[in-house]
């Protein structure tokens, strides 16, 4: 079985994000991208279905501005065997939406034909959580999102779920979508000899038109703003004063 | 403009909270019908024809709904969607599942965590972990959307609104659902709880973390935790507080050995009042609290639980 793994270059998880100050957006210039912290685990569960023998190819694939090139080598020295870039943006500041990159993807997967696809729950960019259902549904394939727990069986797939309540079981046809959760596994970090190997992994450059799909924006960024400040709160010095305090604002 | 409120219906009983909250911002935008699905939804569907300013109730009731599975839900609402201009559900878990899948089925983006209606086409989310608002104008036929219900006021009851049965759509069959873990408890509901208490790692163990639901217990909250708190096994995940986890504002949050890192604060920064207790002074959690105590949680949360 072939996997496909979508991973997404975002802003580092660790740094401090700035609103640009004409509101157009947020400062993506100079500050430091790393692979979507979902697609590595996504990428890290792929690569152990490899190593127990359920799948034999581990296709990364990544669609963004032509600097995507370093997470898919991210994803290579993870251990995936080879993959597409599609440069689909020429500004860092260009976000391709969660429709358009599912139409790109089913396109690929249309050539590809995986058995599976890994993706991530949720780009910690633009929040969306949409893309893998989005995907599943342009298939019409079995969707299975927020996966703590993978097996995989033949056919079929039974992927526990981290929902609302607690966590749900189910069991979904193969082909599937699974968008992976925290919980799934701790990605691996690449060693040193694994990065150098995955600089000779074929690593494939396509555009949109390729695939003939139109990644026009249907979402207009009207601005972008900061969040309100919260005012400046105080320190208390005793659980007695935290108390009163708490008294007096009619906290408790 | 016609617009699909999806009700949240959860083993045939409709989320109130959830539900009224996202209705809010439902009437803002027009009519509203609100969609009741699931193996049972009759009673979810009287509920939500009480709901103050629903003009009409859609139930649909069959077994194939039951679980609110994505491709029979969405499959459903797709079906349905020609009638309307704007299709809503609160974001829980089960709609953050199944509303893409919708908006793909009508070749329409989706609009995630929708914190303000400005207009019909435009709206306010969040970006980047709550650091950025972004301001949104569609250009899409019909407006796909979740709404963070934690920035929206509760809708009551007040209305009686007429009930009409629909039919499910064809079942692709693609999934089947096998079993759910759902912790009971007496304590409120995370999301619409009016005090929240939360641990992190800083706790320490799942035998002390009970601690933390003591002081939960003293002061009526639900409980919350960091990530950190999840992954090492003091807390379930469904109580995870922060980014990708469940978002809370509650009138009081106190955060116990908790950092603030900027993925938990996403979750929990627009709470009415929030305490800190953390040995750390220099932890980020004290630049947003609005009262901070520099104490060992060991000595501290115990004289809480005494004191308050
Ligand atoms: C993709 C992604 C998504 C994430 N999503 C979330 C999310 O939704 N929610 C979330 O919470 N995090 C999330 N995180 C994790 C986040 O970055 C932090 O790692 C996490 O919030 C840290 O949890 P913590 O504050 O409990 O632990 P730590 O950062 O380790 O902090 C523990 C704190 O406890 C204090 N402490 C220790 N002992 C004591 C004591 N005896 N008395 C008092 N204080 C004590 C320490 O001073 C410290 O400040 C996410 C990370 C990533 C990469
Ligand atoms: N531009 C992209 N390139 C590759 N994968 C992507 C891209 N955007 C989203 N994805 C995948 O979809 C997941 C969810 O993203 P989102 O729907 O944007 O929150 C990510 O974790 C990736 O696995």
């Amino acid at each position: 079985m072939k996997v496909l793994v979508p991973v997404k270059r975002v802003i580092d998880y660790n740094v401090k994000v700035r609103v640009k100050a004409d509101g157009t957006g947020v400062d993506l210039a100079n500050v430091k991208m790393s692979m979507n912290p979902f697609d590595e685990i996504a990428v890290e569960q792929a690569i152990r279905l490899k190593e127990a023998g359920t799948a034999d190819e581990v296709v990364a694939v990544s669609i963004g501005v032509k600097q995507s090139q370093e997470t898919l080598r991210t994803a290579l020295a993870m251990g995936a065997d080879r993959a597409i870039l599609i440069v689909a943006a020429d500004d860092v500041h260009t976000d391709i939406e969660p429709l358009a990159v599912a139409k790109l993807l089913k396109a690929v997967i249309d050539e590809e034909q995986p058995g599976l696809v890994l993706a991530g729950k949720q780009a910690i960019d633009n929040d969306m959580n949409a893309t893998g259902q989005m995907l599943s549904a342009l298939l019409g394939w079995s969707q299975a999102t927020f996966a703590s727990e993978v097996a995989i069986d033949g056919d079929h797939a039974t992927v526990t779920r981290e929902v609302d309540g607690g966590l749900q079981t189910i069991k979904v046809k193969m082909p599937a979508i699974v968008t992976v959760d925290l919980r799934l596994n701790e990605p691996r970090y690449a060693s040193l000899p694994n990065i150098m190997k995955a600089k000779k992994k074929p690593l494939d450059e396509k555009t949109p038109a390729d695939y003939g799909v139109n990644v026009a924006a249907r979402l207009e960024i009207v601005k972008t703003s900061e969040p309100e400040a919260r005012k400046a709160g105080e320190m208390v010095t005793s659980v007695d004063d935290l108390v009163s305090k708490l008294k007096e604002a009619g906290a408790v | 403009m016609a617009v699909l409120l999806i009700g949240e219906v959860t083993n045939g009983e409709l989320n109130l909270d959830a539900t009224g909250k996202a209705l809010t911002a439902a009437k803002q935008l027009g009519e509203v019908t609100v969609l009741c699905a699931g193996a049972s939804a009759t009673a979810a569907g009287e509920a939500a024809s009480k709901l103050d300013g629903v003009s009409k109730v859609l139930v649909a009731e069959d077994p194939t709904l039951g679980h609110r599975l994505a491709e029979p839900t969405a499959a459903l609402v797709a079906g349905i969607a020609g009638d309307y201009s704007h299709i809503l559900a609160p974001s829980t878990t089960d709609a953050k599942n199944v509303m893409p899948r919708i908006a793909a089925l009508l070749d329409v983006m989706i609009l995630s965590d929708v914190t303000a209606v400005i207009d019909a086409d435009t709206f306010e989310r969040p970006i980047y972990a709550g650091n950025a608002i972004q301001t949104i104008k569609s250009t899409d036929a019909t407006k796909v959307m979740t709404i963070r219900t934690s920035t929206f006021e509760l809708t009551g009851e007040g209305g009686s609104a007429p009930v009409e049965s629909i039919g499910a759509a064809a079942d692709p069959g693609l999934s089947e659902w096998v079993e759910d873990k759902v912790a009971e408890s007496d304590r409120p509901e995370l999301t619409s709880a009016g005090v929240v208490v939360s641990g992190g790692r800083g706790v320490g163990s799942e035998e002390d973390f009970a601690m933390i639901e003591k002081l939960a217990d003293k002061l009526g909250a639900a409980v919350g935790a960091s990530r950190a708190a999840v992954d090492s096994g003091y807390a379930p995940n469904d109580w995870q507080v922060g980014q990708t986890g469940k978002v809370v504002a509650p009138n009081l949050y106190v955060a116990v050995g908790i950092s603030g890192a900027i993925q938990h604060l996403a979750g929990m920064k627009d709470s009415k009042i929030i305490v800190a207790i953390n040995k750390d002074e220099e932890a980020p959690i004290f630049q947003v609290a609005d009262y901070g105590l520099v104490a060992d949680l060991f000595t501290a949360v115990p004289e809480l639980i005494d004191k308050i």
